[in-house]
């Protein structure tokens, strides 16, 4: 069979299997929907929040990134991670204790306030679907990349899927068609890096491959990736560039966002105990670990592989994947000094993305329209190949071809499924049965939840079709937001007796206005100016969302102390999370 | 909610749940921001197998670090559990 073929098998079959789940685990209350009735084992729920948790940005960008800057993408891999850590000592157990469903449930309950409760919503709402934009555009493109068709179609497939099981199965759809898909990517990830692990190194775990030294040498990887970059005029791999504060505000950022992600923490909202939530926030990160820790020895392998096998080499001689992404516009070549040799250095060879004139160049090469940059740089390279080029690079079988784009669009849809859910959750939940028409039915608030999780559908889609010109850059807003507003409030709640309603209202607001603010202004309102010198004490939008989450504690500290403290029932409440027993099973309402 | 019903039981528990979590954080921080961020050029003066450390610190050894911690969060939370006897079932 040749590899299309099996690309249409291998996703047809994925996808069949999904909806075959989602149809046997269909929702039938509000409890099964929202939280899959509390009964989901812990290491299930551990899979699900891994694919819940890792996206099309983490399976195919991150090692790309990574292979390019070196320690610099540290921020991703420790701030993507370390964020567990908070989530299963300072939040999960007592939330589960708490027993809602939502996390606008708890700030509302805690702070005793339908204004706070709002105002989580509005962040929970706000959050979910700058996300979730970037997830349909990443199954557009996987769609586009694999299966020849083009994006806008791909984003509609994509739709249909997500609405169908996270419509119909709700939060008990959704966990287990997320444990299928978890089991899909994490395949997909591992069988490439296995085999370029043993290609480079012979040793067929990647992490350890990772520090070996290269087959049939006694160098090691790393350092003689740091010699190849140095020759060529890199930075070396292995040291920064990047100024400590904003590396360590970055990943501050990222990790305190990941905990207060509202889609990662209602996925501890499932489990049937306390205990339970606690072994799943464990699980949930070796299941993420296993990902994580194979990410930089890939990006390490990939870029060890484009150094050797690519600069000063004529085009005529280029390894066929070349010509393959070459055709796909993710490579290009601009020969600046006519030698028909491919010069690769620091820079970017010419302005923008790639425009290709129709006419081949003189060397057979795809001929780029772009003007040229001064640089002696003459290589395009997409940060997305050094993942999906691998199984060609390491002359692996079609299949693996096929199991890469159903790994790639496993990780988009899984993520996508969780953000619908969390904004369907919020306005059936959170706004009408909650705020605006407490008096609805169980039978209406289902009902509501499915319409909004379809109209949720169709606004995401929309934005992956017709992506807003800043999707890109509003990745930094849904980190920066989670851990500037929620992240403290819930922390509080549960630490502090003494914070208050007015305390937490007003820490919020300023958390997210400040927030907000600084990544307006350097991203939209000024751009010229989004750099070094111009940022506050050099941290970069990426990171200010620590400083936000700072403001956040010192403002609800101060406003607390100089108000009313919580009236005695809340402060049994907290007593009361704060232990174990008791728990039980979902709360009816 | 009921609040519980052994006050200075409940007090015990949770100042042992405090200073564990404090502990762990302080190591958590240690690893990751320490050796990853804050002391990485220094430590990438020392090889580790085929690592700079602080190198490896950053994109291997504290997400080790993690799983270790929480585990061991795990384990110690049920045993203090038990122990003030606020375990479940």
């Amino acid at each position: 069979m040749d590899t299309q073929t099996l690309i249409y098998l291998f996703v047809g079959a994925t996808f069949a299997l999904y909806i075959g789940i989602a149809i046997y685990t269909r929702a039938g209350s509000t409890s099964e929907y929202y939280v899959a009735s509390k009964g989901v084992h812990p290491v299930l729920n551990g899979m699900a929040t891994g694919a819940d948790w890792m996206s099309a940005a983490s399976f195919i960008s991150m090692a790309g990134i990574i292979s390019f800057v070196g320690l610099d993408g540290s921020v991703y891999l420790m701030g993507w991670t370390g964020g567990y850590v908070l989530l299963a000592m300072c939040l999960a157990p007592y939330l589960r204790k708490f027993g809602k469903f939502t996390v606008p449930d708890f700030i509302g309950a805690r702070y005793y306030s339908s204004t706070a409760r709002l105002v989580a919503v509005i962040c929970v709402i706000f959050i979910s679907f700058t996300y979730v934009a970037g997830q349909m555009r990443g199954v557009g493109i996987v769609f586009s990349r694999y299966l020849e068709v083009d994006i806008n179609t791909g984003v509609i497939i994509g739709m249909a899927i997500v609405f169908f099981y996270s419509v119909l199965g709700g939060m008990k759809g959704i966990t287990y068609t997320q444990v299928a898909q978890y089991c899909v990517m994490m395949f997909a990830y591992m069988v490439p890096a296995i085999f370029l692990s043993m290609m480079l190194t012979g040793n067929p775990i990647p992490q350890l491959g990772f520090g070996s030294t290269v087959l049939g040498s006694d160098t090691y990887l790393l350092d003689k990736l740091n010699g190849l970059g140095t020759e060529l005029g890199f930075n070396i791999y292995t040291d920064g560039t990047k100024s400590t504060i904003d590396v360590f505000f970055i990943t501050m950022a990222l990790m305190v966002g990941t905990a207060g992600l509202p889609h990662v923490i209602v996925r501890f909202f499932t489990t049937p105990t306390v205990r339970d939530a606690r072994k799943s926030a464990a699980w949930a990160l070796l299941f993420i670990a296993i990902l994580y820790t194979t990410a930089p020895a890939l990006a390490a392998f990939a870029r060890t592989n484009l150094l050797t096998s690519i600069p000063g080499v004529s085009y005529a001689e280029v390894p066929s994947w070349f010509k393959t992404w070459e055709k796909a516009g993710l490579v290009a070549w601009l020969d600046k000094n006519d030698d028909g040799k491919i010069q690769y250095g620091p820079g970017a060879p010419f302005a923008g993305a790639p425009t290709f004139d129709k006419a081949p160049g003189e060397h057979g090469e795809r001929q780029v329209t772009n003007a040229p940059t001064p640089a002696a740089t003459e290589l395009y390279v997409d940060r997305d190949i050094m993942v999906l080029a691998n199984p060609e690079i390491a002359n692996l079988p079609g299949w693996v071809v096929a199991l890469i784009a159903a790994g790639g669009l496993a990780a988009a849809l899984s993520t996508a499924a969780g953000l619908l859910l969390v904004i369907s959750t919020s306005i059936s939940h959170d706004l009408l049965k909650s705020t605006l028409m407490p008096k609805i039915s169980e039978k209406q608030e289902l009902l509501a939840a499915r319409v909004a999780a379809a109209v949720a559908v169709v606004v995401a889609g929309i934005f992956g079709i017709y992506p807003p010109a800043f999707v890109a850059q509003v990745v930094a807003f849904a980190f920066g937001l989670a851990a500037a507003s929620f992240f403290p409030a819930i922390v509080l709640g549960i630490f502090s007796k003494r914070a208050n309603k007015q305390g937490a209202i007003a820490g919020m607001i300023v958390g997210l206005t400040f927030t907000f603010a600084y990544i307006v202004y350097f991203k939209f309102i000024n751009p010229s100016l989004d750099n070094a010198q111009h940022w506050w004490f050099g941290i970069s939008p990426e990171g200010i969302g620590t400083l936000g989450m700072i403001f956040n504690v010192i403002v609800t500290y101060v406003v607390s102390m100089i108000t009313a403290p919580p009236p005695a029932q809340i402060q049994e409440l907290i007593e009361d999370i704060r232990i174990p027993r008791g728990a039980g099973a979902a709360i009816a309402h | 909610m009921s609040s519980p019903k052994r006050p200075e039981a409940a007090q015990a528990y949770w100042q042992e749940n405090l200073r564990l979590m404090l502990i762990l954080l302080a190591i958590w921080f240690f690893i990751s921001f320490g050796c990853g961020i804050l002391f990485v050029e220094q430590l990438n003066a020392i090889q580790f197998f085929g690592f700079p450390l602080g190198f490896w610190f950053a994109q291997q050894g504290s997400i080790f670090g993690f799983l270790g911690l929480i585990a061991f969060y795990v384990w110690k939370m049920n045993q203090l559990d038990r122990k003030h006897d606020f375990h479940e079932d």
